[in-house]
């Protein structure tokens, strides 16, 4: 696991620079789980058809035997059309997706953060015959997963693809986090505007990220980063006790934003 | 200097709001082709976002903010430039005449380090069974104890046997052609372990074969042998040898030899000929397939010349197939 990056960093002609996380090996495993559970769904339920049809084909006089055989060397196809294809087919409608990445939120594409072409999806899914040894292990695969900064198995190294992680991020809003409670300290306009004039921009970045990313923090530590921030704050500034008396180190750092964010415009 | 993020936000949002939908939009509807405009549209909201990611980078650096629009641009910056860009090849005629041979002949040398691996292990396999005929036992691989037994035996058994030309060969058909597509494909998967898996399974497979050629011949059963082997195995093994040359490609790329590309670029340069190569072996598989469970057990005496004749008949057409369908015609001969 030596040099493993946890993200692609993708640098588009326009100059904007973006990272993409790539999807962890257990991950990977549990969508492959999936997707093994349904051709294998996919495989009894094609035999099954082909057996009832057989059963069919048995109270044919004079060719019954040979539709028999017809059907048996059918399921033998299927079977193998089946494995081989199901990867190859979901990726490509779903543009990098099967059922089990799509369930785990997985989604495979070009190494340079690009859609993948059908090339690289037969690629990948041709050399999964590589990956799965010894037998049907995955060892070639997994070990290649485990050495790869990236994650890749032997079949993304050579289609040129990678599998990312795609969690759906709610877009921001900070209208819930400030407007919810009165800001006590708005009756004191000028220590406000003092307050704005001392704090640095890397000093509010820092108490709005603790606030809006406070539902992230647990217990213990949600208490002690509002207490040091808070600290800090009530050293810069120079509000009156009679406002800030009661207030919680928490109340207090929302206060803080509150005056830095909703009253100063570029 | 800080931005007033609410307002920035809510000025903006919309935007964001629109290129989401449209991004669901491509993802819901499989082959979905936007019109010129809806294109420009998604082209400015592309980079009215990618201009409001650098914004918050260089501004406020917003984690949250950050995070979404990244997640956007990324989306959106993957669905506009296509990697490919290619559609579905539908000419499967200009593919067997045209794209497939050339590809063949382009990469001939691959195909003849292929063939010498395959001849190295048939000659060593026929060489040891020639040199100490008591280990014809270690030899035969067990998926194979027909084998075991003296050819002449074997012969006299078969000649006498019924043919049913229906039973049980479609079963039989299949799993010739799903083991041989798997073999094939194996051969060209293995060579990015630099192709050391590949020319030790070419000559494995080619040890087998040069065994069992020497041990029919030994015992004098040419004819069976030929009549039997020649009608799948003028297919088979051109195709088997097909996969071995797509693997010394993969092989090639992996050492990199001669050029500055990185493996990535190396791969990227033959991609497309590797899957051209495994779907022309693989078609070869399939007709192979059928010949060798419809026509090659078929082991009556009076049939063996015409066997014969029709292996030969495809090998030769095969090699002219390969070797000169859809050659160009050389700029000199265009001009005169």
């Amino acid at each position: 696991m030596l040099g493993k990056t946890n993200a692609l960093k993708v640098q588009t002609a326009e100059g904007v620079s973006f990272c993409v996380p790539i999807a962890s090996p257990f991950s990977r495993c549990l969508a492959l789980a999936i997707d093994i559970a349904v051709i294998i769904g996919l495989t009894i339920l094609a035999t099954t058809v082909i057996d009832i049809l057989q059963t069919i084909a048995e109270t044919v006089p004079q060719i019954g035997g040979i539709l028999i055989d017809f059907g048996t060397g059918a399921a033998i196809i299927l079977q193998f059309v089946i494995a081989t294809f199901y990867g190859i087919i979901t990726e490509w409608l779903w543009s990098g997706q099967t059922l089990g990445k799509r369930i785990f939120r997985l989604r495979v594409i070009d190494e340079r953060g690009l859609s993948l072409s059908l090339k690289q999806i037969l690629i990948r899914n041709i050399f999964r015959l590589l990956d799965m040894l010894p037998s049907t292990f995955y060892l070639i695969g997994g070990v290649s997963c485990l050495l790869t900064p990236k994650c890749q198995r032997t079949g993304d190294l050579a289609a040129g693809t990678l599998v990312i992680r795609e969690s759906e991020v709610p877009a921001p809003s900070y209208n819930e986090p400030l407007e919810k409670e009165e800001n006590s300290f708005s009756t004191v306009p000028h220590l406000e505007a003092r307050l704005r004039h001392r704090t640095s921009p890397d000093e509010a970045r820092i108490a709005l990220d603790a606030i809006t990313r406070r539902s992230e923090l647990n217990p213990e530590s949600r208490l002690l980063i509002f207490s040091e921030i808070a600290d800090y704050f009530r050293e810069i500034s120079e509000f009156p006790d009679k406002i800030t008396v009661g207030l919680s180190d928490e109340q207090y750092v929302r206060n803080v934003v509150d005056t830095i964010f909703r009253k100063v415009s570029i | 200097m800080i931005v007033d993020l609410n307002s920035f936000i809510s000025k903006e949002q919309p935007y964001w709001d629109e290129l989401t939908a449209l991004l669901r939009n491509y993802d819901e509807n499989v082959g979905y082709c936007p019109t010129l405009e809806e294109a420009k549209r998604f082209y400015y909201l592309y980079q009215r976002t990618s201009a409001d990611l650098v914004k918050l980078n260089t501004f406020a650096s917003e984690v949250e903010t950050v995070r979404y629009l990244e997640r956007l641009v990324a989306k959106a910056y993957s669905r506009l430039h296509e990697s490919g860009g290619e559609k579905i090849p539908l000419k499967p005629l200009q593919w067997l005449t045209k794209t497939f041979p050339s590809t063949f002949r382009r990469h001939w040398k691959a195909f003849v380090i292929s063939f010498t691996g395959f001849l190295a292990g048939a000659s060593f396999g026929a060489g040891v069974l020639a040199v100490d005929y008591t280990l014809k036992d270690r030899f035969v691989p067990p998926q194979f104890p027909h084998l075991r037994e003296k050819p002449s035996k074997r012969v006299e058994r078969e000649e006498k046997q019924d043919f049913d030309a229906f039973q049980g060969r479609h079963a039989f058909s299949s799993e010739l052609m799903t083991h041989n597509a798997k073999v094939t494909t194996l051969l060209m998967v293995s060579g990015f372990l630099w192709g050391i898996f590949t020319l030790t399974l070419l000559f494995g497979n080619g040890q087998i074969l040069g065994f069992v050629i020497y041990d029919y011949l030994r015992d004098g059963q040419g004819e069976f042998l030929t009549a039997w082997l020649l009608p799948h195995g003028s297919i088979e093994i051109p195709a088997l040898l097909l996969g071995g040359q797509a693997g010394l490609m993969i092989a090639y790329a992996m050492f990199g030899w001669g050029t500055n590309l990185r493996l990535r670029q190396r791969f990227e340069r033959i991609r497309g000929d590797l899957i051209t190569l495994i779907a022309g072996a693989t078609l070869l598989l399939i007709w192979a397939g059928i010949v060798e469970s419809f026509l090659s057990q078929y082991h009556a005496p009076s049939f063996y010349p015409w066997k014969i004749g029709f292996g030969l008949v495809q090998l030769c057409s095969l090699v002219l197939y390969l070797g000169l369908s859809g050659r160009e015609k050389t700029q000199l001969q265009k001009t005169t």
